[in-house]
Order: structure tokens, then C-alpha cells, then sequence
């Protein structure tokens, strides 16, 4: 119930944002669009914590900010490898070990990694990923580890401590 | 010089230092593709220009639309990048690995080419 007006709430506001309508027609035909969905919804059954992830933003704000910083270090890496006057890099591809509790936590640690240039996800596997990154220096295991347990934690709140 | 126009000066100020950036990023990115050897490092140059490159000229444009409903739109076209353009990589990298494209695992380090003029 909650994860549904969560959803219909953050329908409404993106329907506002989008039209930036004021006059009563028009807004209660967006009101009765969102109506529409979250019938659809419903009868599709898939409202559920996965499907409506906005009661996680105060977790989840934190984890992006962290993982934008780490975004912005290897942007300028892979900046100076692609314009070094003589371009050396040595690709790998590493198979990366995944804990994760739940789909989700799984999809945004892949996410993350095809996030930060110079890793990019190729494969999911069982309980790994296949990474393939552009020099050595990305396939730290700590950095995956760090990154795998910051997304479980933003996403489950299980993990007490890395 | 009134205060308000010293902030509108700050905001044009900060926001074409975000833009020009941003191109910074997108030209080494398309420099990037264009002289790596293999399909997957080139995809590592061109993830440059879809995350820092594109966020930083939409965070450029937030700057100039001030505190508007055309600012919220624009951040909202910064948040669907931000979550799209990954799951688009990993797609074209799946698709790529799947069909057999062996990826390059050698040191690349070719010589450069006053060196290799040296050579012939």
C-alpha cells in the first residue's frame, strides 16, 4: 500500500513537471492518467519494494553522491589515457565476486560499474560479474568490494558495517 | 554594479565554466573512440561523454534556466541519462561478448609516429 501511493505520488509530480499545467481540466485529466497507471499497475501486480524504490532516497542520495566522486576520478583517468600523445593501455577482463542480498542491490552494483568509465559490466553471472576494464588500474579488488558493499548497504540497510 | 547583476555575472560565469568542461569531456571521449584499438576500450572512451560530459552541460543549462519548471525538466533529463546510458553500455558490451567478439587483453602501446617513420 505504501510503495503504491509512493508511486502514485512521484507519477503526479512527474506529470506536473513534464506539463507545468494549471488550469482544473487539464490537471484532473493528469490526475485520472495517474488513476489509469497505478490501475494497471495494480492488475499487472508489480508494485513492490523493487518497482517503487523512493522510500530508500535517504540511503540512496549518499550512495550517488560517493559514487559520482568516484565517477569524476575515473573520467579524468580514462581522459589521460585516450589523449596520452602515445596510447598505452592494457585491457582485462576479471570476474568480479558479487554478495548482494537482493535483485536490486545487484542491479545498481552492475549499474555502478558500467557507471565509472573505464569498467564496463559484460556478463552477469550466479554470484559474479564479468568486468571488462581498460588498464589494470580499475581492477582493484578492494575498490569492487567497497563499491559491492556501499550498494547492498544503500539499498537493504543490512550490512551494519563494511 | 549592482548585487544582482555581480550574481547574474557569478551564474554566467560558473555556468560556462561547466559547459566548456563538459566539452572537454565530450571531445576527448570522441578523440578517445576514435584512437583505442579494440570495440571495448573504445566503449570506455565513449562512457566519458555519456556520464561527466553530458551531466556537467545539463548542470550548465540548470544554471541558466534558474529556479524555473524548465530546470526541474532539465534535471529530470540529467537523472534518466544518469540511469539509461549505463544500462545502454551494458547492452551493446553483452550483445558484443555474446556474439563471440573477443576483446583485445595485450598491451597496446604502439610507437609513435615520428618513431615508426624512423623505423621504415
Amino acid at each position: 500500500m505504501i510503495y503504491g501511493t509512493g508511486l502514485a505520488v512521484v507519477l503526479a509530480v512527474i506529470w506536473w513537471v513534464l506539463s507545468g499545467y494549471d488550469k482544473t481540466l487539464l490537471l484532473s485529466l493528469g490526475a485520472a492518467s495517474v488513476v489509469v497507471t497505478m490501475l494497471l499497475a495494480i492488475r499487472m501486480r508489480i508494485i513492490d519494494r523493487e518497482t517503487a524504490p523512493f522510500f530508500r532516497l535517504p540511503t540512496l542520495i549518499p550512495f550517488y553522491t560517493w559514487l559520482g566522486g568516484e565517477i569524476a576520478k575515473s573520467n579524468v583517468a580514462v581522459l589521460k589515457a585516450a589523449l596520452k600523445p602515445e596510447i598505452d593501455v592494457t585491457p582485462r577482463l576479471v570476474r568480479v565476486p558479487v554478495e548482494a542480498d537482493s535483485d536490486l542491490s545487484r542491479c545498481i552494483f552492475a549499474n555502478s560499474i558500467t557507471l565509472t568509465p573505464g569498467t564496463v559490466t559484460v556478463e552477469i553471472e550466479e554470484d559474479a560479474f564479468l568486468v571488462h576494464a581498460l588498464t589494470p588500474d580499475f581492477t582493484g579488488a578492494d575498490g569492487f568490494a567497497e563499491m559491492n558493499a556501499r550498494a547492498d548497504r544503500a539499498t537493504d540497510g543490512r550490512r551494519k558495517s563494511s | 554594479m549592482t548585487l544582482i547583476e555581480i550574481g547574474i555575472l557569478v551564474r554566467d560565469i560558473a555556468s560556462i565554466a561547466l559547459m566548456a568542461t563538459g566539452l572537454v569531456f565530450v571531445l576527448a571521449g570522441a578523440l578517445g573512440v576514435l584512437r583505442l584499438p579494440d570495440f571495448f576500450t573504445r566503449m570506455h572512451a565513449a562512457g566519458v561523454t555519456d556520464t561527466l560530459g553530458a551531466e556537467l552541460i545539463v548542470f550548465s543549462l540548470i544554471l541558466q534556466a534558474g529556479f524555473t519548471l524548465l530546470a526541474a525538466k532539465l534535471l529530470l533529463v540529467g537523472f534518466l541519462l544518469f540511469l539509461t546510458s549505463p544500462t545502454a553500455t551494458h547492452a551493446v558490451a553483452n550483445a558484443a561478448h555474446r556474439a563471440g567478439e573477443k576483446p583485445l587483453l595485450s598491451r597496446f602501446h604502439p610507437k609513435h609516429p615520428r618513431d615508426r617513420e624512423g623505423d621504415a
